[in-house]
């Protein structure tokens, strides 16, 4: 994948998302306008809808955890220099991994220990088995990628698609919950849920809307935290980013670029995986099919316009759970609105962040030395 | 065509990129129907002026004047309709393709390919009967041998109507027996009356093979005339020779040499392609010594180096360094190399020395991010201690700006390769005890030139070896005790101390002479 | 199966693979002139769209026709800007394509429509109706087209240089040819293959346009055109593959086979149909990990030049 440019700081970091983010509300607005809805109308109530009271931010803010990990999982691919648009079927399999493990472990446990006991082992176990889940469904695109060289991008596209008859396959028949018309599995045990925010803000006495918002929350603030530390201060971080830049460089100093190239793709993985911890052991406690809806995609779009950096994808992702949220009312409010604007947001996002960064990036530059230029 | 009319004629050419004068007042006549030969080291222009008479580049000043045409030369287009055919050093040609499609893609005669095929087919074995350049032209490029590939390239100009072919440095890939082949068609190509510029550094063949030649040295043309008034010596003097300041210490005794560090045996490397770059390679390297390897550029020195510190794997060969033995079945990484004491200054300091957009501090990690100096067992880089380390590397080197957040992108070239010479001398927990050094003042100002070649003495008397590759004469005749010469892979001779002159060092780079003939006496 | 029913399976295969072919044809032209497109998803989709809204509003073939293919090459010019012109990152921008496609489709589709994001569907009038053995036109379009861009690429001029600009770009550029223009000129037709692939499925496969109808198809195509070793006759066998197991699928379901060790006490195994599902993919991994086959893209394929 090819490198961003090199601009000064503050224009990488502050002003080219802005400007990124601007060009595709602008054509956002234009759609809108075409369609007869009024973008500003639009955008004030999904501003409303995301932000405007306490069910809304609880909303965004479980979209967002989503986003956070599958954005993530982006991220740390990048910085080894590959690009992982595997993050759907990863976060399939993640979620498949600690829906086995409920459904077992958290089944047989749940009946011989208390839940509380319970779910201090099953819950850990979970989370685990999710990461290892994302992580193996990276680990063959990944080994191909090093060991033979197949283009990394159309084989976790592959993949996502094998996930999706894998999951299907398993759903209907195996894992599918007996006596049951939906294509889901069994509902997991208590002991195999994570607790809602809302239950645990009521055990400080704080009342709180019930929303699918739960304690993954901080997981994924965790796990921001820890890549952010992976890449910064760790030496697997340092040779990874030094991959990313310079394979030449990196071999140089004696560093196997395929290996590290690797080594981030089983951690990107594993971090999409996590995925399922937030909408199956948070939100749906039971696995369905089409619980990622997406997510890996918008990944892609968070991990770009937050310049892959772990707070800038923080932020993103509360913008785009915010989008979700505010769009999923309007679909609601407004006759005519889309929760697919927001995918069409996604997509410009994407493209004007990704794609068109070589159009943006320089005419930004272009355009602030003329006008440095004339006050200087 | 009037043989009296010179084919090309360049009065006063002028061209400058940025600082570097790449061209200055180049004055140079062809004559019509002959072999000239343009000659120069690495840097001296001809590349340039080529791309100029190409149509590559455009000259600032001057006039360019074909078969008694002054004519402006924008583009390779108008440079192929004049009759100018060039064959580049690294072909531009389609391996999956055959030879036939290769040649006539863009001088497609129909728009159904296979009439374009049959019709250029006819025209090429006319031309192949004529010049006695075999090729099949059935075969895919990738099948063909190196050789073929050239005469490919040459029919594919000749096709186009080339008069004047030129050819860059194209014996660089060849065996000698497809060189002489090659000398076989040039000489049938002037006798159908086609003028042909051959440019390259081996003097040998120019004398074998041209009419008249041209000596080109940092940008200016130093003689110019027929091969029979001027001999091997003569043009070996003018592509070398300069005024050179001896920067050596007055004392030329012999120094006591101390033991060997590293001992090279039998080195050899084939690259991908299966064109051998080093061939044979051996030598033995002391503590307390600055050896340097002389030579034009891209006779196997780079590979060398690459091999030494090993990012390349040799096919044979034999390294003792240390008191541990490598061989071709197990050869040393860089990472061991780096344990093992030795030090890399790279050749390419863009590529492999820096990450351009790390910060200063990060790039003075390079290649010691694993020492424990730098960064604790459990892999958590020890960010004070690096960055107290680096700062002491910038004041030490006089690295300037000195900030260690700044994008070390933001350094100027000489900057960077203070940071380089830096941390390769400083960043070890020991001081390094061999230090390998490729091109160490490229592109670098004055003032930093004379810091590193203070600091690489300093490391020398500290008793450190140094291996010091660089195309730049100057440079290894101030600071090499020892110097060898490579040319085409092998080691062709090792001058020591008085007898390393200018003219001895030039004969050997030119390949003009081996160690028999430079007049070597050993120090006693 | 009997007689009756291979023939039905066989003509299912011809109509699922058509949409798939123009596709693969249109990825094949792009890449062999070295620009990757992973956009052929959204650029189908939003055809389609076009074709269904067009058809509804104007009440007429041509204009759904039109509609489709103009917004496939409008698709493919941007993608052009994007990715020759300013040597953006052509996996991202394909990427890019598709999502903007499937939402924005849906979007128009809901705002002028209504209906949950379909259109209206098409009288039969405004459609390809079978016209031979089975078959409407548009299939028999597909595969015409395959020899056609077998001899648009290895048999005259133009197809030569365009090769040439995906393996050797230098080259093309010091033989004086144009590299940008040859790579606009390949997304020209790619984007108007792409049209026809979107009008197939709601002009003649189905009558309206519905959310997501792709369905993967592009990515689908894809495959087929790796699998294919990017060679227009190659292509279409794999698609034909495809479009056969997919037909297959759902008539395997239910179906038993005997593999011993497995399953029930008898060793039979009921044949899931979505491993049926999963195996053009998994068939192009394999072919991607060098384990069936060598396939070789061309040799500067995505570097942008």
């Amino acid at each position: 994948m090819s490198r961003p440019l090199e601009l000064p700081r503050w224009i990488e970091w502050g002003l080219l998302p802005l400007v990124n983010l601007a060009l595709a509300l602008g054509v956002c607005s234009a759609v809108l306008a075409v369609v007869g809805l009024p973008p500003q109308q639009v955008f004030t109530m999904l501003f409303k809808g995301a932000f405007g009271s306490a069910a809304g931010w609880s909303y965004t803010l479980f979209y967002a955890t989503t986003f956070v990990f599958t954005g993530l999982a982006v991220a740390v691919a990048f910085h080894g220099g590959s690009f992982n648009v595997g993050g759907e079927g990863q976060a399939m399999i993640g979620g498949l991994g600690c829906a086995l493990v409920a459904l077992s472990v958290g089944e047989h446990l749940g009946q011989q220990l208390p839940t509380d006991l319970a779910a201090i082992v099953v819950l850990p176990m979970m989370i685990v088995a999710a990461m290892l889940g994302g992580a193996v469904w990276a680990a063959v695109p990944a080994v191909l990628l090093a060991w033979r060289g197949s283009h990394l991008v159309i084989t976790t596209i592959m993949f996502n698609f094998i996930a999706s008859s894998l999951m299907a396959g398993l759903l209907v028949g195996p894992l599918k919950a007996p006596g049951s018309m939906m294509v889901e599995t069994v509902a997991f045990p208590i002991s195999a849920r994570m607790p809602g925010m809302h239950e645990i803000l009521q055990g400080f006495g704080l009342d709180w809307p019930r929303t699918p918002l739960n304690l993954t929350l901080l997981l994924a603030m965790a796990a921001a935290i820890a890549v952010g530390f992976y890449l910064t201060r760790s030496r697997w971080g340092y040779e990874l980013r030094t991959v990313g830049f310079s394979s030449d460089a990196a071999r140089y100093a004696g560093i196997q670029p395929g290996r590290q190239q690797v080594i981030s793709l089983l951690i990107a993985g594993a971090l999409a995986g996590l995925v399922g911890i937030n909408e199956l052991a948070g939100a749906q406690h039971r696995l369905m099919l089409d619980f990622v809806l997406g997510a890996g995609f918008a990944g892609i779009a968070v991990s770009l316009i937050g310049r892959n950096h772990p707070l800038g994808i923080v932020l993103a992702s509360i913008l785009f759970g915010g989008l979700y949220q505010g769009g999923a009312e309007l679909a609601f409010d407004l006759p005519g609105f889309s929760r697919d604007m927001v995918t069409t947001l996604q997509g410009l996002i994407v493209l004007f962040s990704g794609a068109m960064a070589m159009v943006s990036a320089p005419l930004l530059v272009w355009i602030l030395n003329r006008v440095g230029g004339r006050n200087g | 065509m009037n043989p009296a009319v010179p084919a090309v004629q360049l009065r006063s050419i002028f061209k400058r990129f940025g600082a570097v004068h790449a061209n200055r007042d180049i004055t140079l006549s062809v004559t019509a129907g002959s072999i000239h030969g343009l000659v120069g080291e690495n840097g001296a222009g001809k590349s340039t002026l080529m791309a100029i008479l190409y149509g590559l580049v455009q000259a600032d000043r001057g006039t360019i004047v074909i078969h008694g045409k002054t004519v402006a030369i924008n583009n390779s287009r108008t440079a192929i309709a004049l009759g100018i055919g060039m064959v580049h050093q690294h072909f531009l040609l389609i391996d999956s393709m055959s030879a036939l499609d290769n040649v006539l893609l863009g001088a497609e005669p129909h728009w159904r390919l296979t009439r374009s095929r049959a019709v250029v087919l006819e025209q090429l074995k006319v031309l192949i009967q004529q010049t006695g350049l075999e090729v099949d032209l059935t075969r895919l490029v990738g099948e063909l041998t190196v050789g073929a590939r050239q005469r490919l390239e040459i029919l594919k100009a000749l096709l186009r109507g080339a008069r004047i072919l030129i050819l860059d440095e194209p014996t660089a890939v060849l065996t000698p027996s497809e060189a002489e082949q090659l000398f076989v068609t040039l000489r049938q190509l002037r006798a159908r009356g086609t003028t042909v510029l051959v440019i390259t550094h081996k003097l040998k063949e120019v004398m074998t093979l041209c009419d008249a030649v041209t000596v080109l040295r940092a940008g200016q043309v130093v003689f110019d005339g027929p091969i029979a008034q001027c001999s091997l010596d003569q043009l070996a003097q003018a592509m070398v020779g300069r005024r050179v300041q001896l920067e050596r210490p007055d004392v030329l005794k012999a120094t006591p040499k101390g033991p060997v560090s590293l001992a090279v045996r039998d080195l050899s490397w084939r690259d991908p392609q299966g064109t051998q770059r080093v061939s044979g390679v051996n030598f033995d390297l002391h503590a307390g010594e600055i050896v340097g390897i002389a030579g034009v550029a891209g006779n196997g020195q780079s590979e060398l180096l690459a091999l030494l510190s090993g990012m390349f794997r040799p096919q044979t060969g034999r390294l003792d360094i240390e008191g541990t033995v490598w061989n071709s079945s197990r050869w040393l990484d860089p990472t061991t190399a780096r344990r093992l004491g030795m030090a890399h200054v790279p050749e390419d300091r863009h590529r492999f020395g820096v990450v351009l957009p790390l910060p200063l501090w990060e790039s003075a990690l390079l290649g010691y991010q694993r020492s424990r100096r730098f960064a604790t067992a459990w892999g958590w880089v020890r960010r004070q201690a690096s960055r107290a380390a680096a700062q002491v590397m910038l004041e030490r080197y006089d690295v300037r700006p000195a900030q260690l957040d700044l994008q070390t992108s933001t350094l100027s070239g000489g900057n960077q390769q203070k940071l380089i010479l830096a941390r390769e001398a400083m960043a070890p927990e020991q001081l390094p005890k061999i230090i390998l050094i490729g091109q160490p003042t490229r592109g670098v100002d004055i003032g930093a030139i004379e810091l590193i070649y203070g600091r690489l003495r300093a490391m020398r008397d500290g008793g450190a070896a140094v291996l010091l590759v660089s195309s730049e004469l100057d440079e290894i005749l101030a600071l090499a005790d020892r110097v060898l010469v490579m040319n085409q892979g092998v080691i062709v001779g090792e001058l020591m101390n008085e007898a390393v002159s200018e003219a001895a060092l030039g004969r050997l780079m030119a390949g003009v002479s081996s160690l028999t003939h430079a007049g070597v006496q050993a120090v006693p | 199966m009997d007689d009756a029913q291979w023939l039905s399976l066989l003509a299912s295969t011809f109509r699922v693979s058509a949409p798939l072919v123009f596709c693969a044809l249109a990825g094949l032209l792009s890449e062999r002139a070295g620009v990757i497109d992973l956009g052929l998803e959204g650029k189908m989709l939003l055809s389609a769209f076009a074709a269904g809204a067009a058809g509804a509003l104007a009440g007429s073939l041509t204009a759904a026709l039109g509609a489709a293919l103009l917004v496939g090459f409008a698709l493919s010019m941007l993608h052009g800007f994007a990715c020759v012109t300013h040597r953006g990152d052509q996996v991202v921008l394909g990427i890019a394509l598709t999502m903007t496609a499937a939402g924005l489709s849906v979007v128009l589709a809901v705002a002028w429509f209504g209906q949950g994001g379909q259109t209206p569907p098409l009288p039969n009038t405004l459609r390809f109706l079978p016209v031979w053995f089975g078959q409407n036109s548009l299939v028999y379009l597909a595969l015409g087209l395959v020899p056609v861009i077998w001899f648009f690429l290895f048999r005259t001029t133009i197809g030569l240089r365009l090769r040439a600009t995906g393996e050797n770009p230098a080259m093309v550029e010091a033989a004086g040819l144009s590299v940008p223009l040859l790579r606009y000129g390949a997304l020209a037709i790619n984007g108007l293959l792409c049209g026809l692939a979107g009008s197939y499925l709601v002009l003649a496969q189905g009558a309206n346009f519905s959310p997501h109808m792709t369905a993967g198809r592009g990515y689908m195509a894809l495959a087929a055109m790796i699998f294919g070793k990017w060679h227009p006759v190659g292509a279409l066998g794999a698609c034909l593959l495809f479009g056969f197991l997919d037909a297959a699928a759902i008539r395997l379901q239910g179906v038993s086979i005997a593999l011993p060790g497995l399953g029930d006490s008898m060793g039979v195994v009921e044949i899931p149909v979505q491993a049926i599902q999963a195996l053009p993919y998994v068939m192009t991994v394999l072919l991607l990990a060098g384990f069936v086959g060598h396939a070789r893209a061309p040799a500067a394929l995505g570097i942008p030049r």
